[in-house]
């Protein structure tokens, strides 16, 4: 018999530690797929940050690095300084990402830093139990926003694709979802342009994926998926919103 | 025939695989729980598996693999 589909040897056998129907195992699949299939997997250096994701040192069969929160885009940069060479990638959730590390986020793609960031948005804290995040979209419940999250109070989600696309220095910026078969295979494609678009030095690259949080979302996991496609999706359009889709 | 195996202590029984299938055979065992507590997925009529692997795009666990 051939084999149609079997786990690429750039994860770990490690089992992962998310709650039942949690997206990131998927994208965590893609990413490793992508690094493999442009044969640049056992050379990359990734990223992991602070928030569900902390432990994705442990998951990648590439070299990894813990970064402080939010400032996985400054350790990639010194990375990629020093290891032009190398595919250099962040693997950030919205937390990470759009809360503690804007700075961070902002300051290396408006100096054109040749890394590619994934960017986990699941519009809420997972790690801390839930709490509203900068990405929770207006009217969304939280355990820090029991009426759903007021816009006079509150402010608005922050869409960072949106934003980085109109920094000089970014090159490719492309939001996905996860939520369908379909979708997953865009995904992967996505994470593959940005990857080679990095490694033609094209300048800073990220690719947004809308990830479901069905713990917290107090959702089922195919719930949460619906409550992705039919909430998050017209909140936060899909698209390439920088650079030309190869 | 095509086989798909699940790897049953990685499985959390989310049931993303059973909705992805487009034949309606992976199903989660209710008379059985691995390890960690969880009703796993099996699928349940490999002779009418096509190999597509969607219920391997959506695990979350990549905790199937497929062959044909």
């Amino acid at each position: 018999m051939a084999v149609v589909f079997e786990k690429t040897e750039l994860l770990t056998d490690l089992p992962m530690h998310y709650c039942p129907g949690c997206t990131h195992g998927i994208i965590h699949r893609i990413v490793a797929e992508a690094l493999d299939e442009l044969g640049i997997g056992k050379t990359a250096v990734g990223v992991a940050p602070v928030g569900c994701a902390v432990f994705a040192y442990d998951y990648f069969n590439c070299d990894m690095m813990e970064a402080a929160h939010g400032r996985a885009p400054a350790v990639a940069t010194g990375i990629k300084r020093v290891c032009p060479d190398k595919c250099v990638f962040t693997y950030q959730g919205d937390g990470d990402l759009a809360s503690i590390g804007t700075a961070e986020i902002v300051h290396a793609a408006t100096r054109g830093e040749k890394i590619t960031a994934i960017f986990v948005n699941n519009a809420i804290y997972g790690m801390t139990g839930g709490q509203m995040a900068p990405t929770t979209l207006p009217g969304q419940v939280t355990t820090t926003s029991p009426n759903g999250r007021d816009v006079e109070h509150c402010g608005y989600p922050v869409p960072m694709c949106e934003m980085l696309a109109t920094l000089s220095g970014s090159a490719y910026i492309q939001r996905v979802s996860v939520h369908d078969v379909k979708h997953v295979k865009a995904a992967k494609k996505a994470i593959k342009n940005a990857f080679a678009a990095q490694m033609e030095n094209k300048g800073f690259t990220m690719i947004e994926v809308l990830s479901t949080c069905p713990t917290n979302w107090g959702l089922s996991p195919l719930e949460a998926v619906q409550w992705l496609k039919d909430n998050m999706i017209p909140a936060y359009p899909l698209g390439v919103f920088k650079g030309a889709e190869a | 025939m095509a086989s798909v195996t699940v790897n049953e202590e990685l499985c959390k029984g989310c049931g993303l695989c059973v909705d992805a299938c487009p034949k309606n055979i992976m199903r989660l065992d209710s008379a059985k729980i691995n390890q960690k507590g969880y009703h796993t997925a099996h699928c349940a009529e490999p002779e009418n598996c096509i190999a597509c692997a969607f219920c391997a795009t959506m695990c979350p666990e990549v905790a199937i693999t497929v062959e044909k």
